[in-house]
């Protein structure tokens, strides 16, 4: 890649064999090859590439009938299967070894698996408070990121000042692991802001709502990096990485496959990290994918790994590791983390319509704030005073936002006028100087009342 | 990103599907098992599967589908609509449902609600989150004789689609020299007042009725989208056909009975023309959509202060029905257009100069035009300062009275 901060930099895309290896851990495997065998099965027959370029266990067996209409996954398992996830923690706790990312929590202390604990009671906390404070009529609408806080949580923590975030819409541990203070998240959810934050002061750029459009955006601004000179210089102050979050059903879109596209043929430092949490609203994974989501991108040319996403463990040493590959220069990776939407799509859904009591029992038993407080308990590494610290943090968290929301009231109504544009546009002045009049011609005639819009 | 807004009573406050534990047959092997195992996917590490009453593949028993309501009911507005499909399915089962969340869910709005279960869901099919794909398959599915009628979950979210919309869907039909017909209907609910986030309150309709080659039709009332909905898939054009979600819960009478008249060339039903809602003899009010209710009650307020509104509901952008527009202007000498979407380049430009073009020695007063301004929708707390409500379209009769 050019590493040139000059605009019209050479951008012819490095060959898939020159793409540098290695990183600076020593750590990594070399990226997964594309595997051009993958092709002639058709897309069925591509097997999920582990980074360290073997095929996942996967079974390729060809539907049985040609003339079937029917979606039925060609791999058995299909887009839901649990086999082959990088998994560190088991769900009752107990850590297991993993050869490959070991490494990568080799050198977290009980300190930094409590911060990840600390964050994902902290965010649970929040969507519990946000969750009250929508039904109490404070919020329009809310998402929450119930279920997701280790995938989040994980991945955050092993993101660097200089990274630099794309999410969705449901990232509020990500958010809160960036710096954002979680009531400005709630600008959104309140109808008092579209955005809410400084992105540029958090590395977090707003949520987009439009499903899968910023991952173009984070592919760009990953190229950015590049034209800068800002991966592979081996400073870790310097180097720099992209991640974007995007659900299972985004990955249906087709900006997600370009952003795929842009990113392979840039080698763009980007980490795709798609948080398949089985569900786009009432649609289940398998209405998206035959095979699991992250076989796409091999197609692609991009290393993709399947991570149990309810292990904060796994989810941090996968995202290291994609983060490092991007920062070295190593290019796109593309991060499955399975996980589960334990809660409602958003405050307006009623899952009992399309989804069982029993499945959302078996994943509450799986929840992944319990794994991770289970392997510090089995460390004894969680004392009751850190618990109770823990405890009044949340209790202070929680009055923070409900007075912190309460007082947040509206915008004015001539504030729609502004940052319209960067500069002056004389369409838009014209209608706030009519709107302004207007407004005050309210003053002077009690016929018509305010507000009676409708 | 939502589903139904949070202050709507979408699905609250419908009865739940009184057959959801029926699954119609369905062609293939069961496709839409919504659970994390399906019937060929390994059990061993899966979780349980979803409620029992997505596995079963039994064809729905007549019985358990509630027979078509008859005669005169009090609906609301998406009930009419959901009726109309589902009259639509049953007289033609060429014609498909496709859209997210539209089977199994019925729709964030619920305005397929039941319908997965009585026609099956290869007939009411939950697509892949891909509104490009959407509307870019069914262009495939008409040219082999289905008349795909499509949801988009929320207007902020046709954009994606926008280029298989305007590019081909609207086009194909004149490339091929008349050889080619896309009977393709897209559902759209639009328009603002719900207190959404953004993406959920838009009013696009101008930019596909720019668009030649694509029909825009948008109900005012229960009974006007019974009609309309089923004239609009029986169409041998492409409809872009605009639900007003704010008005989705309001009531009306609706004669289900009624026969589905043919979409075009009957001035009195066809959905080709505009239609005089309210009879006046000072102001013309022309709106269509959401603005209609608004432009009756302004109506009747301005009647109690001795002003006599005629309104207008356009019910199709395009074709535009100047007719019946400039008939009433020529009548009353004044028009005030209302829209929910910008002013700016919008219908009502449209509508002020053909007026003008056409009644301009009948008229008192120049055309004027209310509705949203030249800024992205804005925040759910201010969005009433945006749109147009009683008091602007007041305000605007006041002013043309003025001249
Ligand atoms: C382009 C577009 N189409 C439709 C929607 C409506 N919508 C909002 S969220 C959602 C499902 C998203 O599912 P997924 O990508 O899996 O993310 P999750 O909500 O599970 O986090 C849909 C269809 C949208 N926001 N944008
Ligand atoms: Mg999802």
């Amino acid at each position: 890649m050019s590493s040139s901060g000059l605009p019209h930099a050479d951008l012819t895309p490095a060959a898939p064999g020159a793409r540098p290896t290695g990183s600076p851990s020593g750590s990594t495997a070399p990226a997964a090859p594309w595997t051009p065998a993958a092709t002639h099965g058709g897309p069925a027959a591509a097997p999920v590439l582990t980074t360290d370029g073997r095929a996942a266990a996967y079974s390729t067996s060809q539907p049985s009938s040609a003339q079937s209409s029917s979606a039925q996954p060609a791999f058995e398992g299909g887009p839901l299967a649990e086999e082959g996830l990088v998994q560190l923690l088991t769900p009752t706790g107990e850590r297991v070894a993993h050869p490959e990312y070991d490494a990568y929590v080799a050198a977290l202390t009980d300190d930094d698996l409590r911060a990840m604990y600390r964050d994902m009671v902290l965010v649970r906390r929040f969507d519990t408070e946000a969750t009250a404070l929508q039904r109490q009529g404070e919020l329009a609408l809310f998402a929450q990121a119930l279920g997701q806080e280790a995938a989040q949580v994980g991945s955050g923590h092993a993101l660097r000042p200089q990274d630099h975030v794309f999410p969705s819409y449901r990232e509020h541990g990500v958010a809160h692991v960036r710096g954002v203070d979680l009531t400005d998240v709630l600008r959104l959810f309140r109808g008092v802001d579209h955005g809410g934050w400084d992105p540029v002061a958090h590395g977090f750029h707003l949520y987009t709502l439009v499903i899968g459009s910023h991952t173009l955006h984070a592919t760009g601004y990953a190229m950015g990096v590049v034209r800068d000179g800002l991966v592979g210089t081996g400073d870790p102050e310097k180097d720099t990485a992209v991640v974007t979050y995007f659900g299972d059903g985004a990955t249906s879109q087709g900006d997600v496959s370009e952003a795929l596209v842009f990113a392979a043929v840039n080698q763009a430092p980007v980490v795709l990290f798609c948080q398949n949490n089985q569900w786009a609203i009432s649609e289940p994974t398998t209405r998206q994918a035959t095979v699991p989501i992250a076989a796409r991108a091999p197609g692609f040319g991009i290393p993709a790994v399947r991570v149990d996403g309810n292990d904060v463990l796994a989810s941090y040493a996968v995202t290291a590791q994609a983060l490092e590959r991007a920062r070295s220069g190593g290019g796109p990776t593309f991060v499955e983390a399975f996980t589960y939407r334990m809660g409602a799509h958003t405050t307006s859904d009623d899952p009992s319509r399309y989804r069982s009591s029993e499945q959302e029992e078996y994943w509450r038993r799986r929840d992944p704030i319990e794994r991770l407080r289970a392997y510090l308990e089995s460390r004894d590494a969680l004392p009751s005073q850190f618990l109770a610290s823990l405890a009044a943090e949340g209790d202070a968290l929680g009055e923070h936002i409900r007075t912190t929301i309460r007082a947040m009231g509206h915008p004015s109504a001539a504030s729609m006028f502004e940052h319209v544009y960067a500069t002056p546009h004389a369409g838009v002045e014209a209608e706030r100087a009519w709107f302004e009049s207007y407004e005050s011609s309210f003053l002077d005639r009690p016929g018509h009342s305010e507000g009676s819009h409708r | 990103m939502s589903t139904a807004t949070h202050d709507s009573p979408a699905g609250l406050h419908l009865p739940a599907a009184p057959h959801a534990a029926v699954r119609p047959a369905s062609t293939g092997p069961t496709t839409t098992t919504s659970g994390p195992t399906d019937a060929t996917t390994t059990a061993t590490t899966h979780a349980p599967a979803a409620s029992s009453a997505a596995t079963t593949g039994a064809p729905a028993r007549s019985s358990d589908i509630p027979p078509f309501p008859t005669g005169v009911q009090k609906l609301t507005f998406a009930k009419a609509i959901t009726l109309g499909l589902r009259r639509a399915l049953a007289d033609d089962d060429k014609v498909l449902l496709m859209g997210e969340d539209i089977g199994r869910l019925g729709g964030v709005f619920r305005v397929t609600d039941g319908l997965q279960a009585e026609f099956g869901d290869d007939r009411v099919v939950d697509t892949p989150l891909a509104e490009s794909g959407i509307v870019g398959t069914a262009i495939g599915l008409a040219l082999r004789g289905y008349r795909p009628v499509l949801e988009i979950q929320f207007d902020g979210f046709i954009f994606p689609a926008y280029d298989q919309i305007t590019t081909q869907l609207a086009k194909m039909h004149y490339r091929s020299r008349g050889r080619l017909n896309l009977p393709v209907v897209i559902r759209v609910p639009y328009g603002g007042g719900i207190g959404a986030v953004e993406h959920h309150s838009e009013s696009p309709e101008v930019l596909f009725a720019h668009t030649a080659g694509l029909r825009v039709v948008t109900p005012s009332s229960p009974a006007e989208a019974y009609a309309l909905i089923q004239q609009a898939v029986t169409s041998p054009d492409p409809v872009l056909f605009f639900e007003p979600k704010g008005r989705y819960w309001e009531k009306g009478e609706v004669d289900l009975d009624a026969p589905a008249t043919a979409p075009h060339g009957d001035a009195a039903t066809g959905m080709d023309t505009a239609r005089v809602v309210r009879a006046g003899t000072d102001v013309t009010l022309v709106a269509y959509g959401p603005t209609v209710t608004t432009a009756l009650k302004a109506a009747e307020a301005a009647a109690a202060e001795g002003t006599s509104i005629e309104v207008v509901d356009l019910r199709t952008l395009s074709p535009l029905d100047t007719a019946t527009v400039a008939a009433s202007v020529q009548r009353t000498g004044r028009c005030v257009v209302v829209h929910e979407a910008p002013v700016m380049y919008g219908t009502g430009a449209e509508v002020a100069a053909r007026i003008t073009e056409e009644c301009f020695f009948h008229l008192e007063a120049p055309v004027l035009r209310v509705g949203g301004f030249h800024v992205p929708y804005p925040v759910a707390k201010i969005e009433h300062d945006y749109l147009p409500g009683l008091d602007r379209v007041l305000d605007a009769v006041d002013r043309a009275l003025a001249f």
